[in-house]
């Protein structure tokens, strides 16, 4: 890979709460690339990502997006980057529209090209009925399709997610994973945490896993099956090896 | 449903009601329960003064009162009931809409009437109970200064918490049964603020406009008020007659509570659960715009500012917050229409009014715009620097509070120039230290957690408070005495330096 082949590349990225909760890690995303990031609970993915969108401040480490320095230039890496959680944080007295138009004002993006891309997205999230109504009586479903819709309407080159897919059923889960794959396919790079390894399995280029805030294995599922010595065997039943050895290791 | 069941749910009720009111006294942070509770010792010892200043000269009164007295006594009775109902409004409400066991207690095997008439009597208990711990200074102060006789004013006390409960738990049904769950608990919200202050604001309008004084006194005590009113033996007065230790009226008086409470227990009990049902079932209400308009163009700050504004607007709790304190500028505004034509002296007393309403609204809005950021993340991952941020929430503060009092000073420009440009440097000041305040002491929370800023920091609630009033007395001494308003100025902003020192944020 080319040093300027990488969408995000961090070094010896460490955060301290209470306990150490990311262990000088390093981890390298491809330009292009869907990664699914996996852990169990409190392995350090959440605090991992928060730090590399701009939330929260490493103790010590490097981020670089896109050949940006994050933590240098904050602003021009937040420029090309959107940041999706799990608990979607939109406001209640907007409409879908109303919101992205917002979202658009802040990322700078003119309103001849924010608008269309507004209604597209909207529309393709399933949400055109609900374009004018306040977001106060969406489901949690709805309120995360907002967000995502949100995150890709200034056109992001890298989109970090976490936990995206909580809380939405099948239909939309489908709409939202059909839109990350056509972003994917238009050369923009996806980071997502998730708990459903199916959706890791079947969308990931490739996938990390972490625990005690390090990256225990790294890999296409292929390879992450060629290291852990099993062809036939599910990525479910990987991850649960790999965590259990990492627990009794610790 | 057994006595034993319905026992048990009355404890489960009262121990839910005593951690509501734990949490915020401690913020929510445990450990603080024992200096919450010093706090509070303290805090009713030292009010013990103020209950001095206020009602100790009334110590000495003896039944049979005149006509004046008596009116000052229910009229401040009165003011109390429509405090509690205020209260006990908020309390009716924020059972049907925040507490998150109707489900559980709605689908478990016991009679709902049953439950919700504990319920009811809870929310009575709590309201009265908020009554007596708030009026004790004030009947000891009576009960020193006056005798053993006072304490019948526990016994008013706990009549007019019951009836007050009871009329809020009625008009709260009834508002849902009549314009719906959606709109009742912004229409709650509004009356429990207007109840709270529309009484004595009434009163100050009614002074000025027949006396030309601020003073609520000098309607209550006129001959005009004394004509008007009932004679001695009316029941009008039993209340006061109880407060003053007429055992027959006392009793009377809580009989009557007792009945009242009572009979809305046995109407509204079984209506209780469906109004909670009706309230789960539109618990997603969907609110449509008609908005076609295309998206506008900017800068980002501008964005910003554009959504502040268009979520202030939309606010309904803000709605009635700000109503509340522009409530308070009713009676200054209506005094500075007098003063053209009578030029009294006392429109000086507007000044400190307008600048300390200034000052608690700009650490409202302050919070709203500061704190309360619902999308913390959105806004926290934008490619903008964090100043520029907080500069465009700082400026629709200081716009919003520019709106509303540019008229009033600019009123005031004609009646008198300098008194007028006094009051505007004051509004700017107020706000800006309040605005200040809040900036320091930001902590993130959603919108919707207004209700509980103050707890959040008492440090910045007293010290947004005392800036108010140091900025507002400084600047009513401008006007009155130039020499005393460089001490209280310096005062002022002596409070404001320390309060920076030991903010969490200094920027």
């Amino acid at each position: 890979m080319k040093p300027d082949d990488s969408a995000l590349q961090v070094r010896g990225l460490t955060k301290r709460f209470d306990r150490l909760a990311v262990d000088a890690l390093d981890l390298t995303v491809r330009t292009g690339e869907f990664y699914a990031l996996l852990g169990p609970n409190g392995a350090g993915k959440t605090t991992t990502l928060r730090m590399v969108a701009g939330l929260l401040r490493p103790d010590a480490g490097s981020v670089s997006v896109l050949g940006i320095d994050a933590l240098g230039d904050p602003v021009a890496a937040k420029q090309v980057t959107a940041w999706v959680s799990d608990e979607p944080m939109i406001y209640d007295k907007l409409c879908p529209l109303e919101y992205l138009e917002f979202v658009a004002g802040l990322w700078g993006i003119e309103p001849s090209v924010s608008e269309p891309s507004a209604r597209d997205l909207l529309a393709s999230l399933g949400l055109e009925p609900h374009l004018h109504e306040r977001c106060e009586g969406f489901s949690k479903g709805m309120r995360q399709k907002v967000a995502l819709a949100g995150a890709l309407v200034h056109n992001p080159r890298l989109i970090i997610l976490d936990e995206p897919l909580t809380g939405l059923d099948a239909v939309s889960a489908r709409h939202v994973k059909g839109l990350l794959g056509e972003r994917v396919q238009a050369g923009c790079t996806v980071i997502m945490t998730t708990h459903i390894l199916e959706v890791a399995e079947r969308m990931a280029d490739r996938i990390g896993v972490i625990a005690s805030g390090r990256l225990i294995a790294e890999g296409t599922l292929a390879e992450l099956r060629q290291q852990n010595g099993r062809n036939d065997t599910s990525l479910e039943d990987m991850f649960i090896a790999l965590v259990d050895t990492e627990a009794a290791a610790a | 449903m057994t006595t034993t069941t319905l026992t048990w749910f009355a404890r489960h009720e009262i121990r839910l009601a005593w951690r509501e009111w734990l949490a915020m006294m401690t913020a929510g942070r445990r450990g603080r329960t024992r200096a919450a509770i010093i706090g509070l010792i303290a805090l009713a010892a030292f009010l013990h003064l103020p209950a001095y200043a206020v009602i100790g000269r009334f110590a000495d009164l003896q039944a049979p009162l005149d006509k004046s007295s008596l009116i000052v006594i229910t009229a401040t009775i009165f003011l109390a009931w429509a405090l509690m109902l205020s209260q006990a409004i908020e309390s009716v409400t924020r059972v049907f809409y925040a507490r998150a066991d109707l489900d559980l207690i709605m689908s478990s095997p016991v009679a709902l009437a049953n439950v919700f008439s504990v319920r009811i009597a809870a929310i009575a208990l709590s309201v009265t109970a908020m009554a007596l711990l708030l009026s004790t200074p004030f009947v000891d102060v009576l009960v020193i200064g006056g005798g053993v006789r006072w304490f019948a004013a526990y016994g008013v006390v706990i009549a007019i918490g019951l009836s007050a409960a009871a009329v809020a738990i009625a008009v709260t049904i009834m508002l849902f049964r009549s314009i719906g769950p959606r709109r009742t608990r912004l229409v709650a919200q509004i009356l429990a603020a207007i109840i709270g202050a529309g009484f004595v604001i009434a009163l100050q309008i009614a002074a000025i406009l027949s006396y030309g004084t601020l003073s609520r006194f000098a309607v209550l005590t006129s001959d005009a008020a004394a004509a008007f009113a009932p004679d001695t033996d009316s029941i009008v007065w039993w209340p006061a007659r109880a407060a003053l230790g007429d055992g027959e009226a006392l009793l009377l008086l809580l009989a009557g509570s007792l009945v009242l409470l009572g009979a809305v227990m046995a109407v509204f009990s079984a209506r209780f659960a469906d109004t909670a049902v009706s309230v789960s079932a539109n618990a997603t209400p969907a609110h449509q715009g008609f908005r076609t308009r295309a998206f506008r163009a900017g800068s980002r700050q501008q964005a910003l500012r554009r959504k502040e504004f268009v979520l202030l607007r939309r606010d309904p709790w803000l709605v009635s917050q700000s109503l509340m304190q522009l409530l308070y500028l009713v009676p200054p505004a209506l005094m500075l229409w007098r003063s053209y034509a009578d030029s009294s002296a006392a429109i000086v007393l507007i000044t400190p009014v307008i600048v300390m309403a200034a000052g608690q609204l700009a650490g409202g809005l302050a919070w709203l715009t500061i704190s309360g950021e619902d999308a913390a993340d959105l806004v926290a991952t934008a490619p903008l620097p964090s100043s520029r941020v907080i500069r465009a929430k700082i400026e629709v503060v200081l716009i919003a509070i520019g709106v509303l009092f540019a008229p009033l000073v600019i009123a005031l420009l004609f009646a008198s120039p300098l008194q007028a440009v006094v009051t505007a440097a004051g509004v700017i000041i107020a706000a800006a230290s309040a605005t200040a305040i809040q900036l320091w002491f930001r902590v993130q929370a959603r919108r919707s957690q207004f209700r509980r800023r103050q707890t959040s920091s008492r440090l910045a609630t007293f010290a947004e408070a005392f800036s108010s009033i140091g900025w507002a007395a400084t600047a009513a001494l401008v006007l009155a005495i130039p020499f005393a308003a460089l001490v209280s100025g310096l005062l002022t902003a002596a409070i404001i330096a320390a309060t920076w020192k030991i903010s969490p944020r200094r920027e």
